[in-house]
C-alpha cells in the first residue's frame, strides 16, 4: 500500500487537451461525424416529435455493438473486470462477439503498494450471496478469513451480533497480494481472481498504462505508456477514484465531473494467524467511540493481519493515534495494544456521485461513477458494473442509451445514499451521547442472548455495518413502532442507576 | 477453514430436508451432495451435486416446503442466498434471474430426458408382457 494521494499506476500524461472555448458536450470534429451526436443535436433544433424520435432511433441504431466492435475498459479492478464479465456473457447469448481489451497494468501479485487497490477488502454478505446467484463463486484460495459476526465496541461495553444461520458470509480478502514486506500470499487476491474470471470469458488483458484518451471520428483514441494508440467504439472508464485519469477525462469536452471524495486509513498489523484465530476469531470488529471527526472504524481479520479501516472527515494521524490509544480498541489486541503497522495508506473514497458519469461511448463505473456511501465500495462496482454491461449489450452505447438505462441504478444507489446520510448522522448522535449508547447496547445484548427476541436493533446495526441492505431498508425498519417503543423503553432502563452488575459495563458474546 | 464462505456439512448430514419450510437457495461452494425423493417410505437418489450448483431455488419464488432432501456425500461448504436478498436484486435486475432460470431449464430438459427413457422402458416392458 502507499502513503497517500494518487495511484502511480494509471497516471495519466498531460497531452494536448480541447482548445479553450470547446463545446462543452462534444468537440467540433465529433459534431459532424458522430452520427449519435449529429441526430440528437438536429432533434433538438427541428422537427416534430415523430421525426425526432425517428433520428434518436437511428442515431441508437448506429450507436449499438455489433460483430467486430471494439471496447476498451480502462482498469482491471473489480468494476472493470466485471462489467467485462457480464458484458461478453450477455453478448455471447445474442450471438455478438465483440474485442474487449483491459487495460490493467499491475499484476495484483505482488505485496504493498505496486499490488494494491487501497480499500478495506470486505466482500459484504449480499454480494457474496449475489455473486453465487450469479455463479461467480469465491473461492477458498481467494478468502483471506470468512466472516459470521460482527462485535461491537462502545465505551459502555462491547456485543457481538451473529448471523442469524451462523454462517460465514462476509469475505475478507486481500485486493492485491497482501501487505507491504509480506511473505507471498498462498491465496489470490480478490482483483486478480477477477480479472482471469473476464479473461477466461474471452477478454484481453493489456498490461499497459492508458496515458491519454482523445475523441476520434468513430468512437475514442487511446494512447498508452509505450506510444501505442488503439481506437475503440466504446471506452468503459473504471480506474477508481484515486487515479489521475479522471481528471484527464474531464477535460475531454464531455458533462462529467469527478465524484466528491474523502480521505481515509487503512493500515496493516501483523498478528499471525493463530493470535488473530484466538483474539479476533471470525468476527469483524467496529467501533462506536466519541472521537471528533471519526465515522466508523472496524478492524477486519484476515490471514496474519488485521486491517484497520478508518472513515471520517479528514482522517489524520492524529485522530489514527486516539483511536489506536482508545482503551476499547486496545483491549482488542493481544498485550493491550496495538503494533506497530506493517503497511498503511490514506486512500480517498468516492462519497457523493460524479455529474453525469456518461458520455456518447464511453461510462463511468465504480468508484469513477457512483458507489455507496462509506459501505460496500464492491458491491456498488458491482451493481454499477451489471447495468453497464447491460445497457451496452441489450440497448447501446450512445449517451441516450446510458441516460435512459445506466443512470437510473446509479440515482438508486445515490438516492439511497441520502437516506444513509442520515442513518450516519444518527449514528453519530449514538457515538457522542453516552445515555443513548447504553440503551442500543442493552437493546442488543437481550436481543443476542434471549431466545425469540426479534433482533430489530441488531439487524439495523448489521445492515449498517455490513453495507448489506439499502439504507432506504434500514431507515423504514427503524421506523416500526416496535422497535421505537423498545428503543425508548431502553433509554430508560438502561439510565436507570444500576442495580445489578449486569447493568453495569456489559459484554456479551 | 478460517477461510471457507457458508457452512460446513458433514458427509450424510442433510442440508435440506424433504418436508421442511424453506426461505432461502443454497449454492454449493464445494463438495458434494445427493438429492433424495421420499417415495413410499424409501429414498431414491434423484440427482447429484457439486461445487458451483444451485438448489433450493422453488423456495425462493414459491412458499412452500422443500420437495426433497439433499444430504452431503463428502464434506460440503454451501451458503445461502436469502429470499429478500435475492428478490430486491432481482427488481433493480431481473437478468439476475436468468442464472436462476438456467439452473431451472436445465433441470427440466434432464428430466424430459428421464421421462422419455422410463417411458420407452414402460411401452417395452408393456410389449414383452402383452
Amino acid at each position: 500500500m502507499k502513503k497517500s494521494g494518487q495511484d502511480p499506476d494509471l497516471i495519466a500524461s498531460t497531452q494536448d487537451q480541447e482548445p479553450a472555448g470547446a463545446a462543452p458536450d462534444a468537440s467540433l470534429d465529433s459534431l459532424f461525424t458522430n452520427a449519435s451526436t449529429w441526430g440528437l443535436e438536429q432533434g433538438r433544433n427541428s422537427g416534430s416529435p415523430d421525426a425526432e424520435a425517428a433520428r434518436d432511433s437511428a442515431a441508437s441504431a448506429a450507436s449499438k455493438l455489433t460483430d467486430g466492435s471494439r471496447i476498451a475498459v480502462i482498469g482491471g479492478g473489480p468494476a472493470g473486470s466485471l462489467f467485462s464479465y457480464f458484458l461478453l456473457k450477455t453478448l455471447d447469448l445474442v450471438d455478438t462477439q465483440v474485442e474487449l481489451d483491459i487495460y490493467e497494468p499491475r499484476l495484483f501479485t505482488h505485496s504493498g503498494p505496486s499490488g494494491c487497490n487501497h480499500c478495506g477488502g470486505v466482500v459484504s454478505e449480499s454480494l457474496v450471496q449475489i455473486l453465487g446467484a450469479e455463479g461467480v463463486l469465491i473461492p477458498e484460495e481467494v478468502v483471506e478469513r470468512g466472516i459470521d459476526s460482527y462485535k461491537m465496541h462502545m465505551d459502555v461495553g462491547a456485543v457481538r451480533i451473529d448471523t442469524p444461520l451462523h454462517e460465514k458470509r462476509i469475505a475478507a480478502v486481500y485486493r492485491g497480494n497482501g501487505p507491504r514486506n509480506s511473505p507471498p500470499a498462498m491465496t489470490t487476491g480478490f482483483d486478480r481472481y477477477l480479472l482471469q474470471l473476464a479473461t477466461e470469458y474471452g477478454a484481453n488483458w493489456q498490461r499497459q498504462m492508458v496515458t491519454d484518451l482523445q475523441r476520434h471520428e468513430q468512437g475514442w483514441r487511446l494512447h498508452c505508456a509505450d506510444n501505442t494508440a488503439a481506437d475503440y467504439d466504446l471506452v468503459v472508464i473504471a480506474c477508481g477514484i484515486n487515479s489521475a485519469l479522471l481528471i484527464q477525462t474531464e477535460k475531454l469536452g464531455i458533462k462529467f465531473h469527478r465524484p466528491a471524495t474523502l480521505k481515509t486509513f487503512i493500515a496493516e498489523f501483523k498478528l499471525g494467524k493463530q493470535l488473530i484465530e484466538t483474539t479476533f476469531g471470525t468476527s469483524m470488529h467496529v467501533f462506536l467511540l466519541d472521537l471528533p471527526k471519526l465515522e466508523f472504524a472496524a478492524l477486519i481479520p484476515k490471514g496474519d493481519y488485521v486491517t484497520l479501516c478508518m472513515l471520517g472527515d479528514e482522517i489524520d494521524e492524529e485522530l489514527v493515534n486516539r483511536f489506536l490509544n482508545s482503551p476499547e480498541v486496545r483491549e482488542c489486541f493481544p498485550e493491550n495494544r496495538a503494533p506497530v503497522n506493517a503497511c498503511h495508506c490514506f486512500p480517498r473514497i468516492n462519497v457523493g456521485p460524479a455529474r453525469q458519469p456518461y458520455a456518447e461511448g464511453m461510462v463511468f463505473i465504480g468508484d469513477s461513477g457512483v458507489a455507496r456511501l462509506y459501505k460496500d465500495g464492491i458491491g456498488s462496482a458491482y451493481r454499477t458494473a451489471k447495468a453497464a454491461a447491460m445497457t451496452c449489450a441489450l440497448h447501446g452505447i450512445s449517451e441516450s442509451d446510458f441516460k435512459q438505462h445506466y443512470w437510473p441504478a446509479c440515482r438508486l444507489i445515490t438516492r439511497d445514499n441520502t437516506i444513509g446520510k442520515l442513518i450516519f448522522m444518527v449514528c453519530t448522535v449514538i457515538q457522542k451521547l453516552k445515555f443513548t449508547r447504553r440503551a442500543v447496547l442493552r437493546m442488543v445484548v437481550l436481543e443476542q442472548t434471549l431466545e425469540g427476541r426479534k433482533p430489530r436493533m441488531s439487524s439495523v446495526l448489521w445492515d449498517v455495518f455490513t453495507g448489506s441492505a439499502p439504507y432506504t431498508d434500514v431507515l423504514l425498519r427503524t421506523m416500526h413502532p416496535a422497535f421505537l417503543g423498545h428503543l425508548c423503553w431502553n433509554l430508560v432502563v438502561a439510565n436507570l442507576p444500576p442495580i445489578h452488575a449486569a447493568d453495569k459495563k456489559v459484554t456479551a458474546t | 477453514m478460517i477461510n471457507a464462505l457458508g457452512k460446513v456439512f458433514q458427509p450424510g448430514e442433510n442440508i435440506v430436508t424433504q418436508g421442511e419450510v424453506g426461505d432461502c437457495m443454497y449454492v454449493i461452494q464445494q463438495g458434494e451432495a445427493e438429492v433424495l425423493k421420499d417415495v413410499d417410505g424409501k429414498q431414491i437418489r434423484v440427482d447429484t451435486m457439486r461445487g458451483g450448483d444451485i438448489f433450493g431455488e422453488i423456495a425462493i419464488v414459491e412458499h412452500t416446503t422443500r420437495s426433497s432432501t439433499v444430504r452431503a456425500i463428502t464434506e460440503v461448504h454451501a451458503m445461502t442466498i436469502d429470499r429478500k436478498t435475492f428478490l430486491r436484486r432481482v427488481q433493480e435486475d431481473p437478468s439476475l434471474a436468468l442464472n436462476v432460470l438456467k439452473v431451472m431449464a436445465h433441470r427440466v430438459r434432464g428430466l424430459d430426458q428421464e421421462l422419455a427413457v422410463l417411458k420407452q422402458s414402460i411401452a417395452a416392458s408393456g410389449l414383452e408382457t402383452g
